[in-house]
């Protein structure tokens, strides 16, 4: 087992410096000098122009600023953000907290809800439970995040007003000093309703952010189902006559589990991307949104900082799956 | 000190859920998150709206609502009989803020004052390089060249030498990038090894402390107790950052807010009719216009450039692209600017007579480009749709149109060649309530090859402009000015399209919010019935 795991992160370093080199071509091929978008309308003049080229070390060779680039990642140093000035590696980790608690959420309400169901239709093959729940989820992974959310917020929060609109928490809970995680905050902080503060401000993002990522595990769960029910060994389980719940429960889903798991990791990035539009409509303060201004004002040491931050957290992931793998199937670890 | 935060936040938030009657915290929509909270390194409105409006004071402020100047820290001022020097005195009593690690020891003087802008101008300044300070503002509005010294002639006296005499230097001493800092408070932070405190954790003298701020998510300030002028109404004020507009209008009607700034233009006419809220509104200080290439035939001829402009059907503009929260422009600078013209008379929307004129002009089977933006502005919302509309009304008089465009950089850039191909839409948005800000930066001689996009130099209109750069006398300037509107219509180097109209939306219990012409939005006198 260790083996495998050490094999899986030997790959980690080629990887990461790809990763590094196309975050750092990537915002350089998009057409846009940073220094004449951030001047706007006012202009700047050519020698102040050249002044800031320099500041900034655009001047130097490609290979220079790339070298630079990777000499500051290796020491932990990303740069500072040309807009807020600040440490891109601060500002990550002052938002990657509210991120991480809604993605997690996001994947527990689509896990949680996914699995079951995905079962309970494969089981239900051809039924009308199947058929509903096949169309729901073709549905759920058709609805554009913008729209649905903004139905959401009119229905629950707008005419029921069931939900808070937008926002963490209620403007009453102020803590000084907090980890970034709202519900862990919540708690810690004993303030009386904050923690049912928090838990409200995160049902209608997560339902929107979970949609999508729910929608597919059900459907793999499904497909995957399927599969091994049809297997020779979940037949010869039958003729034995054990019972259906154990046959699928213990035989059927345990080996249905694989291909779900590569979903569930893959849905990782699928959150990520997501999480820019949930993050924006419900003034969520994650770095989907900080990621795409940044794009768009040509902020370079943001935009390569925090793809190359994200990508490790995608590698991370790949890496828990891969090894959660070896932990189901031993079949794999050992080739 | 952080209890009396955290139990000031609860009060502040407990009166806001209590709504309505005991209301003491005002919360306000807004649209985005403040970059920093030191405003002379930034350049972006909601970057000043967290910062240099609420917990900063200029020397001399502008009245909100307009675009006059008033004493702020200097309680007066004296400018020299040749204009090079202008002398502030300053306010006695003035206390600074304090916060969890600074406590002032003395009142605001000139050294602050000094401290202020030579770290702005001095590359010897221990704090000129702090936080990456590129200083855009205090370079982009020619400090630099302007001033020759900052003297302090005793601790509540400051003279300004300037290396020319220059009208807007009043105007220009309002901005948000002259917010008075602590010099005491700059030089703690220095000896302590964390000067980028001064822009993460402000001090300031104005009416609201800095309390918090959590990126993308809340600013919170409380009521500065110690206040020099008329205390703010709110004990606190919160900035809940929400950069979706339609949610920005839910917030406000379920009380999550009290006023949001932005609203969708599509959501005006509905909010007009919602009992629930009020609709104030006002128009930009600035300009969307097109610019001919005036160096370059047949655009060098007046009458072609005004024949073009007759033909355009701007109400169309504003319907169809403005969505109605426009302003037809007919001056190059926007109604709420002192000295705009009103006598002015727009080019008739009249097809035949441009037509007309154009032959008169010798001019046929013309093509021509029009530049349209890739971006939005609020003086320009969507330059493509305006480029096709012009491109119609062209095409009725024999015009005919390409549109082009580029990435927004190279847009700016080639824009500013003086043999351009075509007539670029873009606009400007006022720094300082100066008609020199409008009419030197965009029209001036010194400007072709730059912000000049018409390449235009008439020398009549820039010897008034000029002359009333330095004459100090506003009357004397408002007069140079209105004569400077009238020659640019007449010659017509650009067609004035439209002035925005900003709008702001307040729940009823709101009281005294006024918006102001130079775009902030300020909270300072803004009360909770």
């Amino acid at each position: 087992m260790l083996k495998y795991f050490a094999s899986r992160l030997l790959t980690f370093i080629p990887t990461f410096i790809g990763v590094t080199l196309i975050s750092f071509a990537f915002i350089r091929l998009l057409p846009g000098d940073p220094i004449i978008v951030m001047a706007g309308e006012r202009g700047m003049s050519p020698e102040r122009h050249a002044e800031l080229t320099a500041q900034y070390g655009f001047d130097q060779p490609m290979y220079v600023q790339f070298w630079n680039y990777l000499t500051g990642v290796v020491q932990g140093d990303l740069g500072n953000s040309f807009v807020t000035k600040r440490p891109v590696w601060d500002e990550f980790f002052a938002l990657f907290p509210a991120t991480l608690e809604l993605s997690l959420c996001a994947m527990i309400f689509a896990v949680a809800l996914g699995l079951p169901a995905g079962v309970i239709a494969a089981v239900n093959r051809g039924k009308f439970f199947d058929r509903a729940l096949m169309s729901t989820a073709l549905i759920g992974y058709s609805m554009p995040i913008f729209w649905w959310a903004l139905l959401l917020i009119i229905v629950f929060s707008g005419i029921l007003q069931w939900t808070p609109v937008s926002g963490r928490i209620d403007l009453v809970y102020y803590f000084p000093n907090a980890s970034g995680f709202m519900i862990y905050d919540a708690i810690m902080s004993g303030q009386s309703g904050a923690l049912w503060s928090a838990i409200r401000h995160l049902i209608l993002p997560t339902i929107v952010l979970g949609t999508i990522p729910l929608a597919v595990i059900a459907r793999q769960t499904r497909s995957a189902m399927l599969e091994v029910l049809g297997e020779d060994y979940i037949r010869t389980a039958r003729a034995k006559g054990m019972s259906p719940s154990r046959i699928n429960a213990v035989h059927a889903l345990r080996n249905a589990l694989i291909p779900v798991i590569t979903v569930i990791g893959l849905s990782v990035g699928t959150l990520l991307a997501g999480a820019i539009l949930t993050e924006t409509i419900f003034s969520w303060p994650g770095i989907g949104k900080w990621m795409v201004d940044s794009i768009f004002r040509r902020d370079y040491p943001v935009v390569q900082g925090g793809l190359l931050l994200i990508a490790v957290m995608v590698m991370i992931v790949n890496l828990t799956v891969d090894v959660l793998y070896g932990i189901i199937n031993p079949k794999i670890r050992k080739r | 000190m952080l209890l009396k935060a955290k139990m000031l936040g609860m009060a502040a938030a407990m009166a806001l859920t209590a709504g309505g009657a005991h209301a003491q915290a005002l919360v306000y929509c807004s649209e985005g998150s403040p970059e920093g909270f030191d405003p002379a390194l930034y350049t972006a409105g909601t970057t000043f709206d967290a910062s240099s409006h609420p917990i900063y004071n200029q020397l001399v402020e502008f009245k909100v609502g307009t675009t006059e100047t008033q004493p702020g820290l200097a309680e007066s001022y004296e400018v020299s009989e040749d204009g090079m020097t202008i002398t502030f005195n300053l306010r006695q009593g003035v206390k600074f803020h304090s916060n969890d690690i600074f406590t002032p020891t003395r009142d605001f003087n000139a050294d602050d004052v000094i401290f202020t802008f030579d770290r702005q101008g001095n590359p010897e300044n221990p704090y000129n390089e702090v936080s990456g300070g590129t200083w855009e503002y205090f370079n982009g509005m020619s400090m630099p060249d302007l001033i020759k010294e900052i003297e302090k002639v005793d601790d509540y006296t400051v003279a300004f030498h300037l290396n020319r005499p220059e009208a807007p230097f009043i105007a220009n001493m309002a901005m948000d990038f002259a917010s008075i800092v602590s010099k005491e408070y700059a030089d703690a932070m220095l000896e302590a090894g964390t000067p980028e405190m001064l822009n993460q954790a402000p001090i300031g003298t104005g009416p609201f402390t800095f309390q918090a701020y959590q990126k993308d998510a809340v600013v919170r300030y409380v009521r500065n107790d110690d206040y020099w002028g008329d205390p703010a109404k709110v004990e606190a004020l919160i900035f809940a950052i929400t950069p979706d507009a339609s949610v920005r209008y839910q917030k406000v009607q379920a009380g999550e807010c009290h006023v949001m700034a932005y609203p969708n233009p599509a959501d005006i006419e509905a909010m007009k009719a919602d009992d629930g809220v009020e609709v104030l509104e006002q128009e930009g200080l600035n300009v969307g216009y097109l610019a001919y290439n005036t160096q370059v035939a047949p655009y060098d001829n007046p009458t072609v450039r005004k024949a073009l402009n007759m033909a355009i059907d701007k109400q169309a503009i504003i319907d169809v692209v403005f969505q109605g929260s426009g302003q037809i422009a007919k001056n190059p600078i926007p109604p709420t600017m002192w000295s705009y013209s009103d006598a002015t008379v727009d080019d008739a929307y009249d097809p035949e007579a441009a037509k007309a004129m154009l032959e008169e002009a010798g001019v046929s089977d013309l093509s021509m480009k029009i530049w349209a933006m890739p971006v939005q502005r609020p003086y320009n919302p969507n330059a493509r749709r305006m480029a096709e509309l012009m491109q119609s009304d062209f095409a009725e008089i024999g015009v005919d149109v390409e549109i082009v465009s580029y990435e927004w950089g190279e847009y700016l850039e080639r824009s500013k060649a003086t043999d351009r191909d075509g007539a670029v839409l873009l606009g400007w948005t006022g720094d300082n309530g100066d008609p020199d800000n409008f009419l030197a930066v965009l029209l001036g001689c010194d400007a072709v090859g730059g912000s000049n996009r018409a390449q235009w130099c008439n020398e009549e209109f820039d010897e008034v402009v000029k002359a009333a750069k330095v004459t100090s006398d506003q009357a004397e300037r408002t007069k140079l000015y209105e004569e400077a509107q009238a020659i640019f219509k007449d010659q017509a180097p650009w067609a004035t399209i439209a002035h925005s109209v900003v709008y702001m939306v307040t729940r009823p219990e709101v009281d005294g919010y006024v918006v102001h012409p130079l775009g902030g939005h300020i909270f300072n006198q803004v009360g909770l019935k």
